[in-house]
């Protein structure tokens, strides 16, 4: 019973490791996209204000 | 050239891990007195050698900033903060899973996880402080100082366990005096901390990607105004 215990806490501290890296690089994607979005959106901004002069 | 950098590196990590996931799993024996849990040890070392070692990079960063006053070295000094906070918060998250089974609690105010929790709050703070300045040179300068003033709490975090009797295990590495460990069980923490600091390395080179990105975006910002 104890070393069932034992492994399985094992295995929740090797899950803790990848769920905190596998979150991080989830907001790094969703950081990346939303950084994408707001370039293109000031890109465009920029090439009004160019025509407009 | 950046993206083949960033898949070679990312494959070395996997491949790494995954070769030593067998052989922490199905090789190594249980140790004799913690059982199978002290192979959490495999991935609370190498984090925080991770973490660390990023920390003292961006020590470097922060120093080279301050020296030069070029933004660069502060964009880099914040990207490897943000990701050694992520290996610093797999150490305690690790680190607490094995003192459940081992000290029978979660969390102890001994010096070793104590020092380390400040650490921790301190490099969260470092951030906290970077989106609360908008101004890039003062939020630079200060953050560097943030940074500075953090690597000396690592000082302490390591020495710790050599001033204070704590309830943190003693050395164990032979590299630091230590012995405890078979000489077949200490190799894979040296090979894990090699697989973590390719994946540090990849999740640096992308988050300097989203720093640069997010610099152009401010000049792009001050150009369309000054139309």
């Amino acid at each position: 019973m104890i070393d069932q215990r034992n492994f399985m806490f094992m295995f929740y501290g090797f899950a803790a490791a990848w769920v905190i890296v596998t979150a991080y690089v989830v907001l790094l994607a969703l950081r990346e996209r939303r950084l994408r979005e707001e370039l293109d959106r000031v890109r465009r901004m920029v090439e009004d204000s160019v025509k407009r002069g | 050239m950046r993206n083949k950098i960033v898949f070679v590196l990312g494959a070395l990590a996997a491949g790494i891990l995954c070769w030593q996931l067998y052989n922490i799993l199905l090789v190594l024996p249980n140790e004799k007195d913690q059982g199978a849990i002290y192979r959490i040890v495999y991935f609370h070392v190498p984090a925080i050698f991770t973490g660390f070692m990023g920390f003292f990079v961006a020590l470097g960063a922060s120093g080279a900033y301050l020296a030069t006053r070029n933004l660069k070295y502060d964009a880099f000094a914040a990207a490897v903060t943000e990701v050694s906070l992520a290996f610093a918060t797999i150490v305690l998250a690790t680190g607490m899973i094995w003192g459940r089974i081992i000290w029978g609690i979660w969390w102890t105010w001994d010096a070793r996880l104590t020092t380390m929790l400040v650490c921790w709050l301190i490099y969260a703070g470092y951030l906290m402080l970077r989106r609360a300045i908008d101004e890039p040179t003062q939020r630079a300068r200060l953050s560097a100082v943030v940074s500075i003033f953090g690597c000396t709490d690592i000082l302490i975090v390591w020495k710790s366990i050599e001033w204070w009797r704590t309830q943190h295990p003693a050395p164990v590495l032979s590299v630091r005096d230590g012995g405890g460990m078979a000489p077949g069980m200490e190799g894979p923490i040296y090979w894990n901390w090699l697989a973590l600091m390719c994946l540090a390395a990849v999740l640096v080179i992308i988050r300097m990607r989203q720093e640069n990105m997010s610099r152009e975006i401010d000049s792009l910002r001050r150009l369309a105004h000054s139309y």
